[in-house]
C-alpha cells in the first residue's frame, strides 16, 4: 500500500509534464522515434523510458557565417565551471601540443593532457590547470571541454609542487614493477606540468 | 422495580447476547484474540489490548518520522552534487548521439539500483525496465547480458534471471560518492563484460515525488565507428578532426571509456537522488498513515472507556434503585 502511495503522488506531476508548454521549443527531438516505436511493439504495457535526449539542453544549428564570439561549457564532475559562456578564445592542453580555438574552429576531438586552459575573453584571461580529459569542438563554433579536475591556477602551491616532483622522482629510481614505475611517471608529468604553469 | 427486573433477565441473557463487548468496536484488524481478554464470562473490558496497540503505532510513526527527517537531509546533499553532475554528460550526447534504438549482437544491460529498501517503487522500476530492454534486445542473434548494481535489484534479478547475470555490484554508497570512486567502478565493468552496447538504467531525479525512468547507450569504439561510417545519427562524427594519439581507434577507446565514467556518474548520482526522494515521500505517507491509525484506535480506546464507564454507572445507580425499591 504504501509502495503505490510514491507511485500516485508522482503522477499527476508525471501527466503535467507530458503536456508541452507552448512556448516549448519544437518537440523534434526529445526521443528516438525508432526506439519508441520498437518498445510499443514489444512491450505495450509499459512507457518507454526516457533517454538523454530528452534532457539535453538544445545546441545551436551551424550558423552559415562565423559568429563573431565562441560558446564554451568546461565541465567537472562536480560542477559546470563555464557554462554556455561567450569568449573569444581558449586554448586547451592538447596531447599534440597547445592549442587555441577560435570561432569557426574545424570540428576536432582532441584528448588533452594535464596543463593549462586559458580562457581569454576581451582583456581578462582565466587560467585553469586540468588535469586531464576531452575537448570536443563544434562546427557550430561550441565547444566542450571536459576535465577530471580542474583548479583555477593562483591556487596553486608552488612549494607543494616542488616536493611532489622530489617525491616522484625518489618513486620512480625505486620503482621495482612496471605499475609503479608508471604511476611515478605519471606523478612526475603531472607535477612537472604544474611546475611548468606555476613558472611559464 | 422494571429495572431490577431487567437485571435480573439480564443475568439469564447475559452469556447469549455478548460475553465480550469488545468485539463490536473490533471488527478492525485490532480484533484482540481470545486469551487477551480474560476468561469468558468476566464482565469487564479490556482497554490493555487497545493501549498497546496504540503504543505499538505511537512508535512505528516515530521511526517513519525519523526516517523521513534523515532521507531528507540526506537528499539535499546529494540533490546538489546530482544536479552538478548533469554537465558532465551533456558534450558526449551532443558528439555520440542518442542511439538507444542501435542493434548490436553484444547487449549489456547495467541497472543501477539502491542497497536499502524502504524507497517506494525506484528499484522495481528499473529491473521492470531493464527486463524490458532484455527483451526488446533479444533476438536469436543477439545476447543481452546483466550488469546488476545494488543490493535491491539483484534480490529481484537473481530470482529470475540468474543466468543472465555477468557481475554484481554491491555496496555502492558506503561511502560518499565521488567520480574516483565511480571510475574505478566503470573500469571494472569495462574489464570484466565484453559489450557492443551498455545500456544503463536508472532513475533519474526529477522532483522529490517523480523519477524518470532513463536509459543511456554507451557504445564501444568499434560500434562508433561502424554507425558513423553507415551514416545516420553518428554521421557527423566523421567530419570531426581527431588530435592527439595513434590512431582513431585509439581516441574512440578512450572516449568511449571516458563516457562511460561519466554517464554512470551522473546516472548513480540521479539515482541516489531519486531513492532519497522516493524514501522521503514514502516515510512521509507511512507517518500519515500511523497517524490515522492512532487517531481511529483512540476513538476506539475512548469509546471502550466511556462504556466500560457507563456500565459501572448502571450497575451502581440500579443497584441503589433496587434497595429503595
Amino acid at each position: 500500500m504504501l509502495r503505490r502511495a510514491s507511485g500516485l503522488l508522482a503522477r499527476p506531476i508525471l501527466a503535467a509534464r507530458a503536456r508541452p508548454f507552448s512556448t516549448d521549443l519544437p518537440a523534434a527531438q526529445t526521443a528516438d522515434a525508432t526506439f519508441v516505436e520498437a518498445w510499443k511493439k514489444v512491450i505495450p504495457n509499459m512507457d518507454p523510458p526516457k533517454t538523454p535526449l530528452s534532457f539535453m539542453q538544445p545546441r545551436p544549428p551551424t550558423p552559415s557565417s562565423i559568429p563573431s564570439k565562441l560558446t564554451v561549457n568546461f565541465v567537472l564532475p562536480y560542477a559546470s565551471e563555464l557554462a554556455t559562456k561567450e569568449v573569444d578564445m581558449v586554448i586547451v592542453p592538447a596531447t599534440t601540443g597547445q592549442m587555441g580555438v577560435l570561432p569557426g574552429h574545424v570540428a576536432t576531438i582532441a584528448e588533452l593532457k594535464p596543463g593549462v586552459l586559458s580562457v581569454h575573453e576581451g582583456n581578462e584571461v582565466t587560467k585553469y590547470f586540468i588535469s586531464s580529459g576531452f575537448a570536443f569542438i563544434h562546427a557550430n563554433s561550441l565547444a566542450d571541454i571536459i576535465a577530471v579536475e580542474a583548479v583555477p591556477l593562483d591556487q596553486i602551491d608552488a612549494s607543494l609542487v616542488q616536493k611532489g616532483i622530489a617525491e616522484f622522482t625518489q618513486k620512480l629510481s625505486s620503482a621495482t614493477t612496471d605499475l609503479e614505475k608508471a604511476e611515478a611517471q605519471i606523478g612526475i608529468d603531472v607535477h612537472s606540468a604544474l611546475n611548468s604553469a606555476l613558472t611559464g | 422495580m422494571a429495572m431490577a427486573a431487567l437485571r435480573r433477565e439480564g443475568k439469564r441473557f447475559a452469556p447469549l447476547i455478548s460475553p465480550r463487548p469488545i468485539t463490536a468496536v473490533g471488527s478492525s484488524p485490532l480484533a484482540p484474540t481470545h486469551e487477551d481478554e480474560g476468561p469468558i464470562g468476566v464482565r469487564y473490558i479490556s482497554t490493555q489490548v487497545v493501549r498497546n496497540r496504540m503504543k505499538s503505532v505511537k512508535n512505528i510513526q516515530k521511526i517513519t518520522k525519523a526516517m523521513k527527517m534523515v532521507a531528507a537531509s540526506k537528499l539535499r546533499a546529494i540533490q546538489t552534487k546530482a544536479e552538478d553532475s548533469r554537465g558532465l554528460w551533456q558534450p558526449f550526447t551532443a558528439l555520440l548521439g542518442d542511439t538507444p534504438s542501435v542493434d548490436v549482437k553484444k547487449n549489456v544491460i547495467v541497472t543501477v539500483s539502491s542497497d536499502k529498501g524502504l524507497c517506494g517503487g525506484i528499484n522495481s522500476t528499473s529491473v521492470k525496465i531493464s527486463k524490458a530492454l532484455h527483451k526488446l534486445n533479444s533476438g536469436p542473434e543477439n545476447e543481452t547480458k546483466y550488469v546488476v548494481l545494488g543490493e535491491k535489484a539483484k534480490a529481484q534479478m537473481v530470482r529470475d534471471s540468474k543466468k543472465d547475470i555477468e557481475l554484481i555490484i554491491t555496496e555502492l554508497q558506503k561511502n560518499p560518492l565521488s567520480y574516483t570512486q565511480v571510475s574505478v567502478l566503470a573500469d571494472d565493468i569495462l574489464k570484466n563484460v565484453e559489450f557492443d552496447a551498455l545500456r544503463i538504467v536508472f532513475n533519474k531525479f526529477h522532483s522529490v515525488v517523480s523519477f524518470l525512468p532513463t536509459v543511456s547507450t554507451v557504445l564501444s569504439p568499434e560500434i562508433v565507428e561502424r554507425e558513423a561510417e553507415a551514416g545516420g545519427k553518428l554521421s557527423e562524427l566523421d567530419s570531426y578532426e581527431i588530435e592527439g594519439g595513434e590512431t582513431k581507434g585509439e581516441i574512440l577507446q578512450n572516449l568511449a571509456e571516458f563516457q562511460f565514467s561519466c554517464v554512470m556518474f551522473n546516472a548513480v548520482l540521479e539515482n541516489a537522488c531519486s531513492e532519497q526522494g522516493a524514501r522521503m515521500s514514502a516515510m512521509d505517507s507511512s507517518s500519515r498513515n500511523a497517524g490515522d491509525m492512532l487517531d481511529r484506535l483512540t476513538l476506539t480506546y475512548n469509546r471502550t472507556r466511556q462504556a466500560s464507564i457507563t456500565t459501572e454507572l448502571i450497575e451502581i445507580i440500579s443497584g441503589a434503585s433496587a434497595l429503595e425499591g
